[in-house]
């Protein structure tokens, strides 16, 4: 599982988000993933690099094409974070409705 | 090509508390603020208030001493004492962005006499792959949110 630090700091590069938008939809071969954006192609494959070491994408090959896709496990790191998120506020809400009538 | 697109499971969290549906469900929508940790605040003064606006489109935001507003999100559903959907839209630098809509459904469940689950979904969890950004600033400080929210849940119970 990739580490969600990782993940959330190598998506806040803008060119990096909106490569991994692009994979959403589905898997993309580089050249495809680099069509129309301003930054050249070897510039795509390093930032799909990164978001490949920070587990949000995975690779491979097919023919001479290499495929990138969106590994599920990355959002999975987001998502075990917001999971994490919810435990304490609910915590409270539970001791507030439970014990501490009116008081704030 | 297959096309497919990732979506993450949402959120579930369910806490059985021990009052009826209609104290739990005033309790969590109309004095949000007497349990909502108040270090989790997005706007530059302390805050001093969390308001939901009961009813649908309302908004929801917070009230900081100096009297600032800042938004959170807004109401889709308001539905006493079973249902509450709320629309959570703080990206990861702690701002409100309009174009982030991540849902946030709350049920109500009697289960007994004065015993009621709360059950919590927060879904559309794959919209942050576009704002992830956002969450990021919060993990890095402070220890991060988990810490945070800990301590807060223990003062909670201390008090």
């Amino acid at each position: 599982m990739a580490d969600s630090n990782t993940a959330l700091a190598a998506l806040a590069d803008p060119t990096r988000r909106q490569i991994f938008e692009r994979l959403r939809a589905g898997p993309r071969a580089v050249g495809e993933i680099a069509q129309g954006l301003p930054v050249s192609r070897p510039a795509v494959s390093q930032h799909l690099a990164v978001l490949k070491s920070a587990g949000l994408v995975k690779d491979q090959a097919q023919g001479t094409r290499r495929v990138y896709e969106i590994d599920p496990k990355g959002l999975g790191a987001i998502r075990a974070w917001l999971d994490q998120f919810w435990d304490a506020p609910l915590a409270s809400f539970k001791a507030e409705v439970e014990g501490r009538k009116g008081k704030r | 090509m297959t096309l497919h697109v990732i979506r993450p499971a949402p959120v579930r969290k369910s806490v059985t508390v021990n009052a009826d549906a209609a104290r739990a469900f005033e309790v969590f929508a109309s004095r949000i603020s007497t349990w909502w940790p108040h270090s989790h605040t997005i706007g530059s003064s302390p805050q001093k208030d969390i308001v939901l606006e009961p009813r649908v489109g309302g908004r929801w935001f917070e009230v900081g001493e100096d009297g600032s507003q800042c938004t959170w999100g807004k109401v889709l559903a308001w539905e006493p004492p079973a249902r509450l959907l709320l629309a959570w839209q703080i990206d990861g630098n702690w701002k409100y962005d309009p174009d982030l809509v991540t849902e946030v459904e709350v049920t109500f469940t009697p289960i007994g006499k004065d015993t009621t689950r709360v059950d919590l979904e927060h879904r559309n969890l794959e919209r942050f792959g576009d704002k992830v950004e956002t969450v990021r600033s919060a993990i890095d400080s402070d220890g991060g949110w988990t810490q945070i929210m800990k301590s807060y849940a223990d003062a909670c119970r201390v008090g």
